[in-house]
């Protein structure tokens, strides 16, 4: 007890600091990633022969090591916020792409033919029907991403990132475990809230008329 | 309104769906395409909106090609209603029914207007507007996704078989309420079904179908009397052949000329008298002019044996009968329905000419057995 008290007057000000710049490195990083991989994920719904290939592709990606990818990224971009949040960008579009991918692709085809047949060009079916009718996977897969990219931005620290994985590093230098929790417990904490944060969010966005299924008559 | 000219379509993988394919349909008329699975009467009936494109031919709507026409605009202007209903689940029902009239930019309180007016043609309750899909039963679900084919006014309307995954129940009152509704408003129906109750039931003109190729066309009492060939016949049925028999009668053709009657003004020991004389159980009843009075049966007279007194103090006076020139269709639905034993047939002066009964039934759907049997085998 005594020990957190004089960790927090001694650190308290830093972790704010830290737990501030973890937040965002992985909340830029998986912004980018909707901005890209949810167009790029209806997109390649036009496209099914080619989708596959592209899946695949960025699967391959996301099997690379976290640390030799923001490695990769030191002698192109150097050291600091910037190749880490490319780093972790590269690594948020899997699950979100897929997601979107699966759910618009999943859209049933009476609805998408029905769409078709009252005459929506094939943007107002995008807006109006398939982004609609997917939001709730795509939000699940957006949800993975986040808590995921917040775990790894842990190893941002790692290129000079800053983040809770400065904590965590330190104290394997040094071989505090006080450290070691200072940096891990508000990560976790912080997967977990963002989490329910977008798990409300989800709910949310999710259309009327897919909630309720139960008072159908 | 509607016009096929050489219409063919052949599929990437070589198959021909639709084959050389003429047909013209009228304004207001309702048509009906037929046939086995995989006849083309699907990818016909999509040719006209260009879900799919013709290989060859074209079509015209009021003398304008469709291929002139730009795709999103023409699809706008067909009405199109699909078997699986296809309503939007996160839309509410309102939002639904004006969806065409929506991309077409009408202003919000028109659309709203104009949902209210389409739910009350159909009887439905304004309270289902804000409800969803998922609220909505089977059938409701399909009036909606008829209505919101109806919603932008369009004169022609495409319908896949939209009842086609309906029970039964719902699916008669279904077509009835469409049908009813389609002569009101006038509209040119383009209708794919494989059901032949409903295309009779529906149809202003039945176009069969057979590997791609228009096999007959016609309206439905023509495709019933004068089946094109056996495929047709077959395909239609050899018990519809004997129900459509009678479509072509009329009760007379078909009566018994001598019924078994009694005067009004005899007595009822009379009566039985004649009963056992003709080993009947029952008796028209008419006057002196030969006017059908009533009838009067074997229970009547047990219960009033004890009076005294005349057939017509006894009889029973509302009776079911039919006029000579009535279609001998409707009263064999009728008799059939409501359990007849017999109809009295009466003229225009409401005389007693014949009698119809249950027996006459049997001969005709013997009759139709029989000429059918020698008809296939020949």
């Amino acid at each position: 007890m005594e020990t957190m008290q004089t960790f927090f007057s001694e650190y308290g000000n830093q972790l704010l600091f830290k737990t501030w710049e973890h937040l965002y490195i992985s909340l830029i990083s998986i912004t980018l990633g909707i901005f890209v991989a949810v167009p790029l994920g209806v997109a390649l719904t036009r496209i099914p022969k080619v989708a596959d290939k592209i899946m695949s592709l960025v699967g391959i990606i996301q099997t690379f090591p976290t640390l030799a990818i923001l490695a990769f990224f030191i002698p192109l971009l150097g050291i600091g916020k910037v190749p880490a949040i490319v780093a972790l960008f590269f690594y948020s579009l899997l699950p979100i792409l897929r997601n979107t991918y699966t759910g618009v692709y999943n859209v049933s085809d009476n609805i998408i033919e029905a769409g078709r047949g009252m005459g929506m060009t094939n943007w107002e079916r995008i807006r109006m029907v398939e982004l609609p009718l997917a939001v709730p996977v795509i939000m699940a897969g957006i949800r993975i991403s986040t808590v995921y990219l917040i775990g790894w931005a842990t190893l941002a620290s790692y290129i000079g990132a800053g983040g809770l994985g400065d904590f965590i590093f330190d104290g394997l230098n040094l071989f505090k475990t006080e450290f070691i929790l200072a940096g891990a417990i508000p990560t976790t904490l912080l997967a977990l809230m963002i989490d329910y944060v977008l798990g409300r969010l989800e709910t949310r966005l999710t259309p009327t008329g897919l909630r309720n299924p139960s008072e159908a008559a | 309104m509607l016009r096929l000219e050489h219409v063919s379509k052949i599929f990437e993988d070589g198959t021909k769906a639709v084959d050389d394919i003429n047909l013209e349909i009228g304004s207001g008329e309702f048509v009906v395409f037929i046939g086995p699975s995989g006849c083309g009467k699907t990818t016909t009936m999509k040719m006209i909106n260009r879900l799919i494109e013709t290989t060859e031919g074209n079509i015209f709507i009021e003398q304008e090609n469709i291929k002139d026409k730009d795709v999103v605009e023409l699809r706008r202007s067909i009405g199109y209603v699909i078997q699986q209903i296809g309503l939007f689940p996160h839309m509410t029902i309102a939002e639904n029914i004006s969806l065409v009239p929506k991309l077409l930019h009408w202003p919000e309180d028109k659309r709203r207007a104009r949902a209210e007016e389409l739910l009350q043609l159909v009887n439905m309750d304004q309270a289902y507007l804000d409800k969803y899909p998922n609220e909505l039963s089977g059938g409701q679900q399909q009036r909606i996704g008829v209505l919101r084919a109806l919603a932008a006014d369009p004169p022609l309307i495409l319908m896949d078989e939209p009842f086609g995954a309906l029970d039964p129940i719902t699916r008669d009152s279904l077509q009835e309420e469409f049908k009813k509704l389609q002569q009101s408003l006038g509209k040119t129906i383009v209708f794919v079904t494989h059901d032949m109750n409903e295309a009779i039931k529906l149809a202003d003109r039945i176009v069969i179908m057979r590997q791609g190729k228009i096999v007959q066309v016609g309206a439905p009492e023509e495709i019933l009397s004068q089946p094109a060939n056996a495929f047709v016949e077959e395909f239609i049925g050899k018990h519809r052949l004997i129900e459509s028999r009678p479509t072509l009668q009329t009760v007379q053709q078909i009566m018994n000329e001598n019924p078994i009657s009694i005067n009004e003004e005899q007595t009822i020991s009379e009566a039985i008298r004649h009963m056992k004389d003709h080993k009947v159980d029952s008796l028209l009843v008419i006057d002196e002019k030969h006017v059908l009075q009533g009838m009067i049966d074997i229970e009547m007279i047990e219960q009033n044996r004890k009076k005294q007194g005349n057939v017509k103090d006894i009889m029973e006076t509302s009776i079911y009968k039919v006029e000579q020139h009535a279609l001998l269709r409707d009263t064999v639905h009728k008799i059939l329905r409501n359990g007849f034993r017999y109809v009295p047939v009466v003229d225009k002066e409401n005389k007693l000419i014949g009698i119809v009964t249950r027996a006459s039934l049997a001969n005709i759907v013997y009759d139709s057995i029989w000429g059918n049997n020698e008809s296939i085998s020949v």
